[in-house]
């Protein structure tokens, strides 16, 4: 087949290029990566193109209103007057002496039913292929951690049909169900069905949003125990530990005893009954999965990653009867009053209003599982699924799971909770705060001791948060407040890397907190009030990464996702159960009632234990969303490349490289059956290639009419990938030298752009733009801003913000139909990124950027590329996302930072979500927290999976209140902080000046220590105290000054200003950090000390370096890690053994230049070398590219603008910052 | 009695002030509506911009009417709203007067609550200078 593509390639370019042409040898490279060289044939018959050949249809114009440009669905469109207009006009390659290369007007472009331009952002889905990946499953399961595959996704497919009988609970954790495969596992569904006769009709019929009447999946679920139970009785309930049988179990309580027995002998019956509705329409194969007891060290590929958790796990049993907070008998009663507030019935639509119809939800209580056709609203809107109402309204496909063991208790509960009482919001979480240790302070004997002092009576919120806080300042003072005085102190950095603090929680809330790489809070405390917020100088916010590549992720699948009634928050770990039919909302406090399907647990099999389910077990989750959550169905995966290919875009040859890379990944982008893609290149005009299913050779057809763009043809431009898949890749064979004699310099971005969004509107999708030059011509066009001499300056930099709201507008048209663009920017001289990341910026697309791009000149940048590519274009993605992102009432969201669109005040709408995507978001305190002990945090992302289900993930992260400044600052989280004011600090020079946001990072600096030092530290003498817990921000902040985005007096090309700033918005705390604060290792001297085994590799460990010359040596080599690029630095007189086991070179004089990849060559230290740098490579997306930096080589200033304690030109050192620092505080 | 230019002005005037009454509660609504959720800012974003130009122009056209009848005073109390109509076209977001409220920033809750603030002030602005109108064209109506 690869012959016949050949065959058929080079037929096409002969005739292409017309008579005379000469017979070019075809390249057919070889794939991996070795960049090939493109013979640059010398322009011989390049096609020649008149402009304006083309009559613009008038027609078009109803195209090009964006909202309603509508494309009409193929199946209309077919009509003949279009394929017959074509028909004359449209070049065809093989079509023999070059016609005029256009094409007729395409007649057939009349908008169909535009309806549905409106947005849509979600779509259908059914429960399809479970695959799961999490990262740890929480420390509950050590017991059976024998039984976590580490480093697989474990997944363990919990098939409900096969439940025998009821089991013990902690039985079901150790035995890795049956059928647990590993990597993902499709399980068929009964969606399928609703799939494939939804893709005929797909593009079509956007108005009828018919509502595959997926049944929902059923419901079994999954796992866990213990958790908050505030239950009335019993005050101290021995909080239950892993794997002990569950007669310890939370449970114990009044009816304690008429749960337990219904979670053993008559679970049997229960719980299979539940599962029996839901048999019929879901094969075997249950996508409901169950992580699999992770042991801590299954996270993530840098096994050691998490020193403290897993220390923490281990000093676990020992606390294993870590009380539970108190459970206050009367307070039960409060949740009634408290709850109701002041949410009217109306107000709870407030958020599904959303979109639409907020009327269904209200009418809530009924049928649940029963998909209400039009109650969806963007994320989390939807699904009122009534579960939540009353208990009464059972599903009324399970009569069964009713049977007596439960209500007997419960309607006495459920009678005294209707007293209102005249209470605030007690906080019924289960024993905050009493294990206080932080990780760094030891175990403190604080945890028995609040447990004494917890009070059993209500009423005494203030009491118990007031607790929380002493427990920090009775103990011994924690070691992240130790002062450090930073300008004696010499090594700030310590030589491990640093680690996330983890919040002050006790044992219990700990373990199931959100993992930081995912969701992180600058201030691990929150301060109680904003006043105590302002005067700790410190900024509050979250950064997120809520997309991240997780190799364990429970996944659920349920009739009812349960959710908050007033404030639509995901059940989730740091909710309270009230009793075994109520739980009290963790967010607003409002008091719902548990589901029916809710009290079964698939995962023990028993029934009445909805504290242990795996929603309430597992602080990050995903459930498969039902028709509820969608606007329509869920759209296939759709991609357009859209290609520059005018002449400095082929000279720079990316073409060989992209094409290349896509052949080789075309089978692996992810998708399903219905997976569309499509090409298009421009140059001043722009060129769309048919591919239609049938057709012997892919048609070029040109529209040269670039002031009003068109679609030459309705279908056929974006195929399905599977059904064409010849065609493509015999274009992918053509294209890099098929434009090889252009002489067209000019490039029509706009038009292109234009043009991508009428293909891609009808469906949606993912939009990948590359581009090598300033836009030319047609809208969008962009002049030349920068001014070289001013690279350098000091003083002003102009032109951080856009030129023209052009791609800004068309990427707000994209985003609201769901179809994000994706920028590769490749290019030698200025090309205005400032304007062109615009079109991504607010389309939630990513930017690339490769300056002085060249395939064969710059190999190391066309390695990257091709690094990049393959990522790109393997990663997961989501389409038609939108993120909502909730708080504690009293926390408040203001400013989000990250690439997509804010749709309202705590809605993000993602056209696309992929795992290298990170997000900020500031937040203020509105209301006193002084109710409160603990505020949670809980993003929800609702997305439609490549394989066209719909699916939420939620992360919920729960961190404690804190009354006392000392206790803010203990819990500062100096990467994350300096991570959020980097973001701050981008939009302050955008819509400020650079100068404006330098200075308001250094007072940053100076704020918040010398707030430190005037109320907190009592030590009076002269030098620059900081809290341990802040020794290291006057570093990061240093870092951040000699960052590309804010550095002046370096010469900084204003494109690299502005893709670092770009990237500092976009990505995700841990590749910022890099970024921000490279680390460095001195790697001629691995030992095997300290080293970590990884997949029976042998990693050494080397300590990390500060950033100062001082620290090299010139017998040294050191490695520097700067995130997106590796630089390993040779000293000139570096140890001739290094060189010649790791090198492979004789002697200092013989190593390149250039040297990209270290051989593999059988000796220890370069086995020790390589072992190491994968294991660097690994724990990062993008791998990253090697450069060999010699001592003497040129190329040294750029690993040398990287040790940011050194002083440059124009910048300080660490010390005079250190000093500057102290005098501003002075002052 | 008599009707002079001054009295057509004000008459216009206030014609003219209650179409920016209404503009302005229109605003409130309409921030409010973002505010709540109710409609994106794509969507919404469209009415909103479709007003700010409108506003901007009736309210300079009264400025200049007022210059042409030698008003001063009134002139004198528009003229801080006039320059401020004048920053804020000048200074909205790259190059067109449409984005005045950019759909991407304006769901910043600072943004927001600056822009609601500022519909409420107008609004009150409004409102008083309506009466203001109303006095004064009965005054120029009856005093000459």
């Amino acid at each position: 087949m690869e012959e016949q593509g050949s065959c058929i390639e080079r037929k096409l370019l002969r005739a292409k290029r017309g008579p005379g042409g000469p017979a070019q040898s075809q390249m057919q490279v070889p794939s991996g990566y070795g960049l090939h060289h493109q013979n640059y044939i010398a322009a011989s018959g390049h096609y020649s193109q008149g402009p304006g050949k083309m009559a613009a249809s008038p027609l078009d114009g109803q195209c090009s209103d964006y909202y309603s440009g509508l494309y009409t669905p193929p199946a209309q469109k077919v009509a003949a007057s279009s394929t017959a207009s074509h028909e004359g006009a449209q070049q065809v390659y093989s079509g023999g002496p070059p016609a005029p290369p256009l094409l007729g007007a395409p007649p057939g472009l009349v908008p169909g039913a535009s309806s549905t331009a409106s947005l849509m952002h979600t779509s259908a889905s059914q429960p399809y292929p479970s695959f799961v990946n999490y990262y740890s499953s929480p420390a509950v399961y050590t017991a059976n951690s024998s039984a976590a595959s580490q480093g697989f996704p474990a997944t363990c497919h919990y098939s409900v049909s096969t439940v025998s009988n009821a089991v013990h609970p902690s039985v079901c954790y150790s035995s890795p169900p049956p059928g647990d495969p590993y990597t993902r596992v499709f399980t068929s569904q009964n969606a399928l069905v609703a799939g494939s006769g939804r893709e005929g009709s797909f593009p079509g019929q956007n108005a009828a949003l018919s509502h595959p009447s997926a049944l929902g999946p059923l419901p079994s679920q999954q796992h866990q125990q213990q958790q908050q139970q505030t239950l009335s009785g019993f005050n101290t309930l021995s909080w239950s530990v892993p794997g002990l049988p569950p007669a310890q179990d939370n449970l114990l309580r009044n009816h304690a005893g008429s749960v337990a027995s219904a979670s053993n002998s008559p679970a049997g019956p229960v719980a299979v009954s539940p599962a029996g509705p839901g048999m019929q329409n879901v094969p075997p194969p249950r996508p409901v999965s169950t992580v699999l007891p992770g042991a801590p060290s299954a996270r993530g590929p840098p096994a050691g990653k998490y020193p403290q958790e897993s220390a923490a796990l281990g000093t676990q049993p020992s606390e294993l009867t870590l009380q539970k907070g108190m459970q206050y008998g009367d307070y039960v009663n409060n949740q009634a009053s408290s709850a109701p507030t002041p949410l009217s019935s109306t107000s709870d639509d407030e958020e599904e209003e959303e979109d639409e119809e907020a009327g269904v939800d209200s009418s809530s209580t009924t049928s649940s599982a029963s998909p209400v056709p039009n109650s969806y609203d963007a994320l989390e809107g939807g699904s009122y699924a009534d579960m939540h109402s009353s208990s009464a309204s059972s599903p009324a496909p399970d009569p069964a799971p009713d049977p007596d063991p439960v209500p007997a208790p419960t309607a006495p509960q459920s009678v005294r909770m209707a007293k209102p009482f005249g209470h605030g919001y007690p906080t019924l979480q289960p024993g905050y705060q009493n294990a206080a240790a932080p990780l760094t302070s030891g175990v403190q004997p604080s945890g028995p001791v609040a447990f004494q002092q917890y009070p059993q009576y209500p009423g005494v919120n203030q009491l118990s948060s007031s607790l929380g806080g002493l427990s920090l300042q009775s103990s011994p003072q924690p070691e992240s407040l130790r002062p450090v005085n930073l300008t004696q102190e010499k090594d700030v950095l310590p030589t491990t890397p640093v680690w996330a603090p983890v919040p002050n929680l006790n044992m219990d809330l700990k373990k199931l907190n959100c993992s930081p790489d995912s969701f992180r809070c600058t201030l691990t405390n929150i301060p109680q009030t904003q006043a105590l917020l302002n005067k700790a100088k410190l900024p509050l916010g979250l950064l997120l990464h809520p997309f991240r590549d997780l190799t364990q992720l429970p996944v659920i699948t349920s009739n009812t996702i349960v959710r908050c009634r007033s404030c639509r928050t995901y059940i989730n770990p740091f909710v309270s159960f009230i009793d075994q039919r109520r739980w009290k909302c963790n967010l607003c406090y409002r008091v719902n009632d548990v589901p029916e399907e809710f009290m079964y647990n698939p995962l023990t099999r028993s029934y009445g234990e909805p504290h242990k389910r795996p929603e309430v077990q597992n602080s990050t989750v995903e459930f498969i969303a039902s028709s509820d959550y969608m606007l329509r169905p869920p759209q296939p995966a759709v991609y357009l490349f859209v290609l520059d290919v005018s002449h400095n875009a082929v000279e720079a040859g990316y073409l060989t490289v992209l094409c290349q890379s896509l052949l080789e990944n075309l089978d692996k982008l992810p998708g399903d059956s219905r997976t569309r893609i499509g090409f298009m290149t421009f140059d001043s005009t722009i060129h769309f290639y048919s591919l239609q299913e049938g057709l012997s050779q892919p048609q070029m057809l040109i529209v040269s009419d670039i002031d009003d763009v068109f679609l030459p043809t309705p279908d056929g431009l974006l195929v399905n990938l599977y059904e064409s898949k010849e065609l493509i890749k015999v274009l992918l064979n053509a294209l890099p030298n098929m434009f090889t004699n252009t002489r067209e310099t000019h490039s029509a971005l706009g038009p292109a752009l234009q043009a991508a969004f009428k293909l891609m509107s009808p469906t949606g999708g993912r939009v990948s733009v590359f581009q090598t030059q300033l836009p030319s011509l047609g809208a969008g066009l962009l002049q030349s801003r920068e001014d070289p001499n001013q690279r350098s300056s000091t003083k002003v930099v102009q032109h951080l913000g856009p030129a023209t709201d052009f791609y800004k507008k068309l990427a707000l048209d994209c985003s609201g139909q769901q179809t994000a663009v994706d920028l590769f920017l490749l290019s030698s001289q200025y090309s205005d990124l400032a304007s062109l990341a615009c079109m991504s910026k607010y389309s939630a697309g990513c930017i690339y950027y490769y300056p002085s791009f060249h395939c064969t000149h710059n190999p190391s940048q066309a390695e990257k590329l091709q690094k990049d590519l393959k990522r790109y274009l393997t990663r997961k993605i989501g389409f038609e996302a939108v993120m909502r992102i909730r708080c504690t009432k009293g926390l408040s969201m203001h400013t989000f930072h990250g690439n997509f669109f804010v749709r309202s005040t705590d809605l993000l709408s993602l056209a696309n979500i992929n795992p290298d995507a990170g997000f900020a978001v500031q937040l203020s305190i509105e209301e006193n927290l002084t109710d409160t002990s603990l505020v949670c945090f809980q993003t929800a992302l609702l997305y439609t999976s490549s394989k066209g289900e719909r699916r939420i993930r939620v992360h919920t992260l729960c961190l404690p209140v804190v009354s006392s400044l000392a206790d803010v600052y203990a819990g500062v989280d100096v990467q994350a902080a300096v991570c959020l004011l980097a973001n701050m600090a981008v939009d302050r020079s955008v819509s400020s000046s650079l100068s404006d946001a330098r200075d308001a990072l250094v007072n940053a600096v100076v704020d918040s220590l010398s707030a430190y030092g005037s109320t907190v530290s009592n030590f009076q003498h002269s030098g620059l105290i900081a809290p341990a817990s802040l020794k290291l921000f006057p570093l990061y902040v240093l870092a951040l000054l000699k960052q590309k985005a804010f550095r002046t007096g370096t010469s900084t090309r204003l494109d690299d200003r502005v893709y670092a700033m770009c990237q500092i918005k976009s990505q995700p705390l841990v590749h910022l950090m890099k970024m921000i604060h490279p680390n460095l290792y001195r790697i001629d001297r691995l030992t095997d000390e300290g080293a970590v085994h990884v997949n029976d590799r042998v990693v050494p460990q080397p300590p990390l370096l500060k950033l100062s010359a001082e620290k090299l040596t010139r017998e040294g080599a050191f490695l520097m890690d700067c995130g997106s690029v590796f630089y390993i630095w040779i000293g000139n007189g570096c140890d001739s053994h290094f060189i010649e086991d790791v090198l492979g070179y004789p002697n200092f004089a013989s190593v390149p230049q250039k040297m990209t990849h270290l051989p593999e060559l059988d000796t220890l230290s370069s086995e020790r070398t390589r072992s190491f740098l994968t294991w660097l490579r690994d724990s990062r997306p993008l791998s990253p590219v090697l450069h060999l930096v010699k001592d003497e080589s040129p190329a040294k200033t750029e690993f040398f603008q990287h040790l940011v304690e050194d002083r440059t030109e124009a910048a300080f050192s660490y010390y005079e910052f250190l000093v500057h620092v102290q005098q501003q505080i002075c002052k | 009695m008599a009707f002079t230019f001054a009295a057509f002005c004000y008459m216009l005037a206030l014609v003219l002030c209650a179409a920016l009454i209404f503009f302005a509660i229109w605003h409130i609504i309409a921030f409010d509506e973002l505010r709540t959720d109710f409609k994106s800012p794509i969507d919404q974003g469209n009415p909103v911009h479709a007003l700010v130009l409108p506003e901007y122009s009736i309210h300079s056209l009264f400025c200049v009417m007022f210059l042409c009848a030698q008003q001063w005073l009134t002139l004198g109390l528009n003229m801080p709203l006039l320059f401020y109509h004048f920053w804020r076209y000048f200074h909205c977001p790259a190059d067109s007067s449409e984005l005045a409220y950019d759909p991407p920033a304006v769901m910043n809750a600072d943004t927001l609550s600056y822009c609601q603030k500022e519909a409420w002030c107008k609004l009150a602005f409004y409102l008083l200078s309506f009466f203001y109108y109303l006095y004064c064209m009965i005054y120029t109506l009856v005093s000459s």
